[in-house]
């Protein structure tokens, strides 16, 4: 048994391509070529030399030895914050703007809801020249304004999707519909897991690499490259399929996916997918996700931008329904308090995202003797204000 | 016979109008109204639109009236319930607009069901792949005899028309351009060469027009090279400056 991709799109029951038709020949070009294009030895010399020189890869894994003895348990952090741009967004962005470039398209596309990612697309346009589009919700725009001006500075439109919840979900709407109009000459960056086959596992696979190192690095630090639990915040899927993927099939590695349960799971205020969620289509996948018993999609909440999707990728969808990770929810204020405990306890800013990641410790008890990494997936500077705001500060 | 192959099949020459309006507005129950006047107003099919909150074919005029819809309270039952005695007054195939997952919600089959006892005559489901349609659903369709419908595009090559054309019932669905619903103003070179190259291609199936139609002049268009021609965003515009009792003037600015 596999929890990886089989050759049809397809993770367990989840995944696919439900598009229209106006897609297909987008989404069918990208299909044929994608893996051709990723297995060419080339494409993989400048994808590296990227990821090395220019987003400052191998992102450490750093032993935090504060919070370890805080909780009792080994406890390493994989620096994703410490990339180029602050977040592991630029991972996918680069591989993605080398696919576009294969494909000979010369106009960018991507929504963003934090915006990390809409900055990792604009960065990686800039690089290469590219022009650049950002659709993002008008709310997310209020909420994440130092981005909105890096993303401007680097070149890139960021045009406001006005629709909906005028969130994530919604300028992911945006964006498909310019790619509908554009099929010829534009590329779409999505930047999570999701979307239609082959995104989700293209996005994985440009990710990947954060688990890769962690093998290795952890071989050098504790010799073994088997960690006993591996831990990221869910939005769309990305830092956690890049965490989890190499593990997916060495069940000895446990998976923790951490939602954004907002103001409580049930509290009608959250994003907590895999509890709230039914199986349906959203953005071109089957996957779970938050909808009325008539099939609209819900609005979610959370206080990060970034994990605030009424969906997940559907590799998660399949870890979920099998079990094979443990999902759980944190709450705004658990995830706020667990972010000022490593900034107090380790000299780090995470990101309100990542923060959720952290807040596993005072949910769940670790022997002293595990070995637990967690996805830092992205650094605090967009989030100061939201944590001016709720600590007093 | 299922009422959209006779109705594509009578009288050769004669062009079809198609409407397409978002049901539940511009209030919730304005549905079976708007489909009688649009019938005695000289409609020849009418396409119901299930409003979604994600439409990611449509522009912003249908978006904006499914958002409307929903807010009024429109739902898959309550359509349901609007249209069960339907075919009391109305004759000309209905066929039914909406994005998958709530027909997915409703099961496909007991929404296959429901039309059929309703007496609609088809679906068109842009985001339901062709390839899902034949390997899951495509014998649920089959038994309750409701068609569905399939979409090409400029973008289509020509040995997925065929293909689409093989497994086609009804007619094709056409999508004029590159877009999504309710841009663009009148057809330029681009969209000629692409109506002119499928109409010579001799396909088994009549074909209609949508997408980017919105006065006489862009229906006679696009009739010119296809049997029909599908209005959707005009048509909610009018609903909207006009209100519901206009619809038979419309109808007629786009005939005549
Ligand atoms: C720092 C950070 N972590 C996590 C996420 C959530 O995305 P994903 O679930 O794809 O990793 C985001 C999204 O913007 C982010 O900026």
């Amino acid at each position: 048994m596999t929890y990886n991709i089989n050759e049809k799109g397809y993770y367990g029951e989840f995944g696919g391509a439900y598009i229209p038709e106006m897609l297909y020949p987008n989404v069918e070009e990208l299909r044929q070529n994608y893996l051709k294009v990723m297995a060419e030895p080339e494409f993989q010399e400048e994808f590296n030399a990227l990821l090395k020189d220019y987003v400052g890869r191998p992102s450490p894994l750093y032993f935090a030895k504060r919070l370890s003895e805080k909780y009792n348990t080994k406890i390493y952090l994989k620096r994703e914050d410490l990339n180029h741009t602050g977040a592991h967004k630029i991972n996918n962005t680069i591989g993605q703007i080398l696919m576009a470039k294969r494909l000979g398209k010369n106009r960018i596309i991507a929504e963003t809801g934090a915006g990390q990612h809409g900055v990792a697309t604009a960065t990686v346009c800039a690089l290469m020249g590219l022009e650049c589009i950002v659709y993002m919700g008008e709310i997310d725009i209020a909420r994440q304004a130092p981005n909105v001006a890096r993303m401007k500075m680097l070149g890139a439109t960021v045009v406001p999707a006005l629709s909906g919840s005028r969130t994530l979900k919604d300028a992911t709407n945006e964006a498909i519909r310019d790619w509908i109009n554009n099929p010829v000459d534009t590329h779409y960056i999505i930047g999570s897991v999701v979307g239609p086959h082959p995104y989700p596992d293209m996005v994985a696979r440009f990710q990947a690499i954060v688990s890769e190192e962690i093998q290795w690095q952890l071989k050098e630090k504790e010799g073994t490259t088997k960690p006993d639990y591996v831990v990221a915040c869910v939005g769309g899927g990305s830092n956690a399929a890049g965490a989890f993927y190499h593990f997916l099939d060495d069940t000895e590695v446990k998976l923790i996916a951490v939602e954004a349960a907002g103001k409580g799971v049930h509290s009608g205020e959250s994003a907590a997918t895999s509890v709230l969620g039914k199986e349906g289509i959203i953005h071109g996948s089957k996957t779970l996700l938050m909808q009325t018993p008539d099939g609209q999609v819900t609005e979610p909440y959370s206080i990060s931008a970034g994990l605030d999707y009424p969906g997940v990728g559907p590799m998660h969808a399949h870890l979920y329904k099998s079990g094979r990770a443990e999902f759980i929810a944190i709450t705004d204020d658990d995830a706020m308090t667990a972010g000022l405990e490593l900034c107090k306890r380790e000299g780090i800013i995470p990101a309100i995202e990542s923060s959720h990641a952290l807040a596993v410790f005072e949910h769940k008890k670790f022997q002293p003797d595990d070995v637990v990494v967690v996805s830092l997936s992205g650094r605090g500077d967009k989030d100061l204000e939201t944590y001016i705001k709720h600590f007093n500060l | 016979m299922n009422r959209i192959n006779q109705k594509l099949q009578e009288k050769s020459n004669e062009k079809l109008l198609s409407i397409y309006f978002t049901a539940g507005y511009p209030n919730l129950n304005d549905t079976a109204t708007i489909i009688q006047d649009l019938e005695k107003s000289g409609v020849g099919m009418i396409e119901i639109g299930l409003p979604f909150s994600d439409p990611l074919a449509d522009g912003p005029t249908i978006q904006a009236s499914s958002t409307q819809a929903l807010k009024n309270g429109m739902t898959t039952e309550v359509l349901f319930d609007q249209l069960k005695d339907i075919r009391k007054t109305v004759n000309i195939p209905l066929v039914i607009m909406g994005y998958f997952n709530p027909i997915l919600q409703y099961g496909v089959e007991a929404f296959c069901k429901k039309c059929r006892e309703i007496g609609i005559d088809g679906l068109i489901i842009p985001d339901l792949p062709v390839d899902v349609f034949n390997d899951r659903y495509k014998s649920i369709f089959e038994t309750y005899d409701i068609i569905n419908v399939f979409l090409i595009t400029p973008q289509t090559s020509e040995e997925r028309v065929r293909f689409i054309d093989s497994i086609s019932q009804g007619f094709i669905y056409m999508v004029s351009s590159a877009s999504v619903t309710g841009s663009s103003s009148g057809f330029g070179d681009i969209q000629t060469d692409y109506f002119k190259r499928i109409a010579k291609m001799n396909l088994k199936n009549p074909q209609v027009i949508g997408f980017g139609i919105s006065d006489h002049e862009s229906y006679a268009q696009a009739t010119k090279y296809a049997k029909g021609a599908i209005i959707g965003s005009a048509f909610i515009k009018n609903l909207s400056k006009n209100g519901v009792d206009n619809t038979e003037q419309f109808i007629q600015s786009i005939l005549n």
